[in-house]
């Protein structure tokens, strides 16, 4: 499986602050590569300087073999980056359909797409022609997502999606993402839910101090607790 | 995905009506106050024309703040420029300006209105880039560079036109007004009303109907977003600053018209008031800019004709009331 984004030494800084301090990692095309690590330890960072909002200062980051390190983030997006942040950031005075209208940058939606987009986000049907900010949080965030997907896009970052739902919205989520897993999508996914993360990742990179500390398979992490808790200090056991 | 589905029903977004209805009941309360029936519509009419000339001044200001956060306290110099400019057409064709024709009076006029626009837009482009372009994210240092803007297009003009206060007599077809019994209206301020109408009605139409106004909508929000969805926010809000530069021309071309003539200080008096009614709106807001804009001149109209004293704090004491009712503004689109 090739690698559709290469981190290679990226370092990054906001003000002061040595975030980021070396970072390398691959995310291999059409699968699912989760970022783990403690609060603290870079991983919204990571996202961000792949997108471009923030500069990093050394380093480089490739997608598809394309230097985008010193890209703007609107360049970054247009090569088929979708970013879905931690906040969520939908357009809370536009409608559901505005914000997805917004997202469909390169002509009107597609309807197959929307179709497919409905089949696991309903709500966002219902709600179509009502403004973002009157949605629930649940609902938010799967109009953050769609606003992700309702284009093609070659890489999708997506920073803790279950934060702060409740557990049946969260088990609705996972569902939904990894039905755009089927389709192939290529996924870097930031996630603190132990159980999301194993039922979703094929691969796991796990973070601490601004550096990758660990990478490997998703699966041999979730078997083996005694890596678990030194890594993360805790037991995917204990979070299902 | 059942428990998404199977969500309640929202409930349908309240209209919040209550600023709009603000000027409405603030007429209602002034009938009695004023006593006369002819002196109400004199001086409501007064208010609606002014409040209009006032919004079309300040409608760019409201998006280039609430868009990118930027303090544009340089906002007066291209109401001045714009006001100045027309005088480059009007002056030398006075007599078109002067002559009984209505056709003769628009030939005249249009061009110079557009003249004023596309210079103060041009203006607009060369402040951006040159003044506001390095101190994004930086207010103090986008107070001192705008405002100091200000002071040398201030002085510029000075220094082409002179110290004196330059006539700009109305075209004879604007001059006289309409007469319903009693009841006097401007031509004048008939025709500042209904352009003033226009413009709200075109800036809204584009900032709902149009793929660009979603645009303008969503970056007031999060301008980060909507980069992150491949937008270039950098050049859309450079066409909002040139198009609200273009807008504050006009509005000086009106303003300079409306007072028959043009002064260097025309600006600097009038930045104060756009901001009073940017703050009073919400920054960012279109519709609270109107709304702010109208009740600001209503305030002065009724509060010149009943307490000519309180003429000149009655702003600031609407500014105050306001923001202690609604401390964002009318209508708040940023949490800034």
């Amino acid at each position: 499986m090739s690698a559709l984004l290469k981190l290679t030494g990226v370092e990054t800084y906001i003000g002061r602050y040595h975030i980021l301090q070396g970072v390398d990692f691959e995310v291999p095309e059409g699968r699912t590569t989760m970022l783990l690590g403690r609060n603290g330890a870079g991983k919204t960072t990571t996202l961000r300087t792949i997108m471009g909002l923030w500069q990093p200062k050394n380093g480089s980051i490739t997608l598809a073999g394309e230097p985008i390190e010193k890209l703007a983030t609107p360049d970054i997006a247009q090569r088929g980056v979708g970013y879905v942040p931690e906040s969520m950031a939908v357009f809370s005075d536009l409608t559901v359909k505005e914000n997805l209208v917004l997202a469909a940058r390169n002509g009107p939606l597609d309807d197959a797409q929307l179709a497919w987009i409905f089949g696991f986000f309903p709500a966002l049907k219902k709600f179509w022609l009502s403004r973002a900010g009157s949605l629930s949080g649940g609902q938010k965030q799967m109009l953050s997502i769609a606003r992700a997907i309702v284009e093609p896009r070659k890489l999708l970052l997506i920073d803790e999606p279950t934060k702060g739902l409740a557990p049946a919205i969260v088990m609705s989520l996972i569902e939904c993402l990894k039905e755009i897993k089927r389709r192939g999508a290529t996924i870097l996914l930031v996630e603190q839910n132990f159980h999301a993360a194993r039922e979703l990742g094929d691969h796991v990179l796990v973070m601490d101090n601004g550096t990758i500390v660990h990478r490997g398979e998703m699966a041999a992490l979730a078997a083996d607790v005694p890596l678990q808790e030194r890594l993360l200090g805790l037991s995917l056991e204990a979070h299902q | 995905m059942s428990e998404i589905a199977a969500t309640d029903a929202l409930p349908k977004p309240k209209r919040d009506i209550a600023p709009l209805l603000l000027p409405v009941v603030l007429a209602i309360v002034m009938i009695p106050l004023v006593g006369s029936a002819s002196s109400w519509v004199t001086l409501t009419v007064a208010s609606l024309a002014m409040g209009m000339m006032i919004f079309i001044m300040a409608s760019g200001l409201t998006l280039v703040f609430g868009l990118m956060d930027v303090l544009n306290f340089g906002h007066g110099a291209f109401i001045a420029v714009g006001a100045y400019v027309a005088t480059l057409v009007l002056l030398p064709l006075a007599s078109w300006a002067q002559a009984d024709s209505l056709l003769a009076n628009l030939a005249v006029l249009v061009p110079a209105a557009l003249l004023s626009m596309g210079v103060t837009g041009a203006l607009g482009l060369v402040v951006e880039r040159v003044l506001v372009l390095p101190v994004y994210g930086q207010h103090l240092k986008q107070i001192l560079m705008t405002t100091g803007g200000l002071i040398v297009a201030e002085q510029t003009l000075y220094a082409l036109f002179g110290p004196q206060i330059i006539p700009m007599p109305l075209p004879t077809a604007l001059r006289g007004s309409f007469i319903l019994g009693d009841i006097v209206i401007s031509k004048y301020r008939l025709l500042a009303m209904l352009l003033g109408f226009a413009i709200f009605v075109a800036i809204e139409l584009v900032l709902n109907r149009t793929k660009i106004g979603l645009l303008i909508r969503a970056g007031v929000e999060n301008r980060e977003m909507v980069e992150a969805l491949g937008y270039r926010i950098r050049r859309l809000f450079l066409g909002v600053f040139m198009t609200g530069s273009a807008l504050a021309g006009l509005g000086g071309v009106m303003w300079g018209l409306y007072r028959e003539q043009v002064h260097a200080s025309i600006g600097d008096e009038l930045t104060v008031l756009v901001f009073i009614v940017v703050i009073i709106g919400g920054l960012g807001s279109i519709t609270g800019c109107f709304i702010g804009a109208i009740l600001v001149a209503m305030v002065a109209n009724y509060g010149g004709f009943l307490v000519p004293k309180l003429a000149l704090v009655s702003n600031i004491l609407l500014m105050v009331a306001v923001l202690m009712w609604r401390p964002r503004g009318l209508y708040a689109v940023t949490s800034r």
